[in-house]
């Protein structure tokens, strides 16, 4: 994908929305398209977190691992979600794991590119971090309402 | 008000028909064969012989007179309800309650969103904007249940899924090892709907916590608080405000509701204790 294309897509997800150009030309720097097919992992826990991804169609499913079992699928994300903040936070390695359900198309940010540019330019840095504290609160509220078991009998 | 309006007619039971396994939807006939009409939203007394009476919302189609009612075994009462065989009778008193915004939703788009046996009371009023196309906008559908086999009228929703300027939406909070859908809670599924506010009325039933995370998720994308309805339920004595059972706030549940706009009730939502 070109560049120019990369930063459309970029610029047009809801995740960036208005975000100064400025800030865009870094982030495309970092970004590359990414497709994955049915099934495929996109990432999986305990392996390094070495990107987050802006995903553009299809479903992903965020799943745990028990021992001896299937895996269980805790959240499903979709078309305009971010997948992934480990690679924000040290030991910078996934939580979780994501598999896509459907063919997912998605950008790619990479994660080292991106902590380095933060660290050299901390707006750009205290930008994300909105934004990804944004998202965060938006789970952390729907995983407590998850909790709360609201359709179980009383 | 009729002199026997707390007089149970008796209904007789013409089928039942298991939704989930702790769901059921019963078909009732009157006993002098004229269905009374009802209103989408609106909500009958049902009387066991000897067991209790309780407020079950309609759930059939009101356009066709269908007095359906889909029940949840939960207890004594409902689940003597669900246990009602055919040909067997039923106290009904009703229909009662404020209906669903269905004349004033006409030319906009309809935004229904239902938690668990929440999707029964809003049955009626998706098969009035269905069966009135032409007269509304887009009807979107967000549909969240609590894991796959707690999905209710399953194929109803993909069949609603495939008619014109329909977006139907569904997710489970436990989906299981083998379930390919939507996991998450119901607030989750609006970021995939392209709200236009202005030009928008939802309508929200299903557990209270629900309908407070649900409307405000929807005030913050910028839908007005009288553009919002939300179905209240409480237990009921009388059903028509005189004897303060389900009295919320300043409201009779009853009689004032079961549906309010939020601009009304808003906060009593937020209220403690309440």
């Amino acid at each position: 994908m070109e560049k120019q294309t990369l930063e459309r897509v970029i610029v047009e997800h809801p995740f960036f929305a208005d975000l100064e150009s400025y800030y865009i030309s870094l982030l495309v720097s970092c970004a590359s398209n990414v497709r994955f097919e049915p099934g495929k992992y996109i990432l999986r826990e305990g392996e390094e977190a070495n990107e987050f991804y802006l995903i553009r169609a299809g479903r992903v499913a965020i799943e745990i691992h028990p021992p001896q079992r299937k895996p269980i699928v805790v959240d499903t994300l979709g078309e305009g979600d971010i997948l992934g903040w480990s690679w924000l936070l040290p030991p910078y390695t996934w939580r979780f794991g994501a598999r896509a359900m459907d063919a997912t198309r998605a950008i790619a940010l990479d994660a080292k590119c991106l902590r380095t540019k933060c660290e050299q330019n901390h707006d750009l840095g205290y930008e994300l971090l909105k934004r990804f504290s944004q998202s965060i609160n938006r789970r952390l509220d729907a995983t407590r309402l998850q909790l709360l078991d609201v359709y179980a009998a009383d | 008000m009729p002199a026997d309006w707390a007089i149970p007619q008796p209904w007789t039971v013409r089928a039942v028909e298991k939704e989930t396994p702790d769901t059921f939807t019963l078909t009732l006939a009157p006993p002098d064969g004229h269905l009374s009409r009802f209103e989408p939203g609106q909500f009958s007394m049902m009387w066991v012989f000897g067991v209790g009476e309780l407020p079950i919302s309609i759930s059939g189609d009101a356009d066709a007179g269908g007095h359906t009612y889909t029940v949840r075994s939960v207890g004594l009462a409902t689940k003597a309800l669900v246990s009602r065989q055919p040909g067997e009778s039923l106290g009904i008193r009703g229909p009662y309650g404020t209906p669903w915004p269905v004349e004033t939703a006409r030319g906009r788009d309809v935004v229904v969103v239902a938690g668990g046996i929440g999707l029964a009371p809003l049955r009626p009023a998706i098969y009035h904007v269905l069966r009135n196309r032409d007269q509304y906008r887009r009807l979107v559908i967000l549909y969240g249940a609590r894991s796959p086999r707690d999905i209710l009228f399953r194929k109803e929703l993909a069949s609603w899924a495939k008619q014109k300027d329909t977006q139907v939406l569904s997710t489970v909070d436990y989906g299981g090892v083998s379930w390919h859908g939507r996991v998450g809670v119901v607030t989750t599924l609006l970021k995939y709907v392209r709200l236009q506010p202005a030009e928008t009325t939802a309508m929200v039933c299903g557990p209270e916590i629900m309908m407070r995370f649900v409307a405000r998720e929807l005030v913050a994308r910028g839908l007005a608080a009288e553009n919002l309805y939300v179905s209240m339920e409480r237990h009921m004595k009388c059903a028509v405000g005189l004897c303060g059972r389900c009295q919320w706030g300043g409201n009779f549940i009853c009689k004032d509701g079961p549906v309010f706009p939020f601009a009304k009730i808003g906060g009593l939502l937020d209220r403690y204790e309440l």
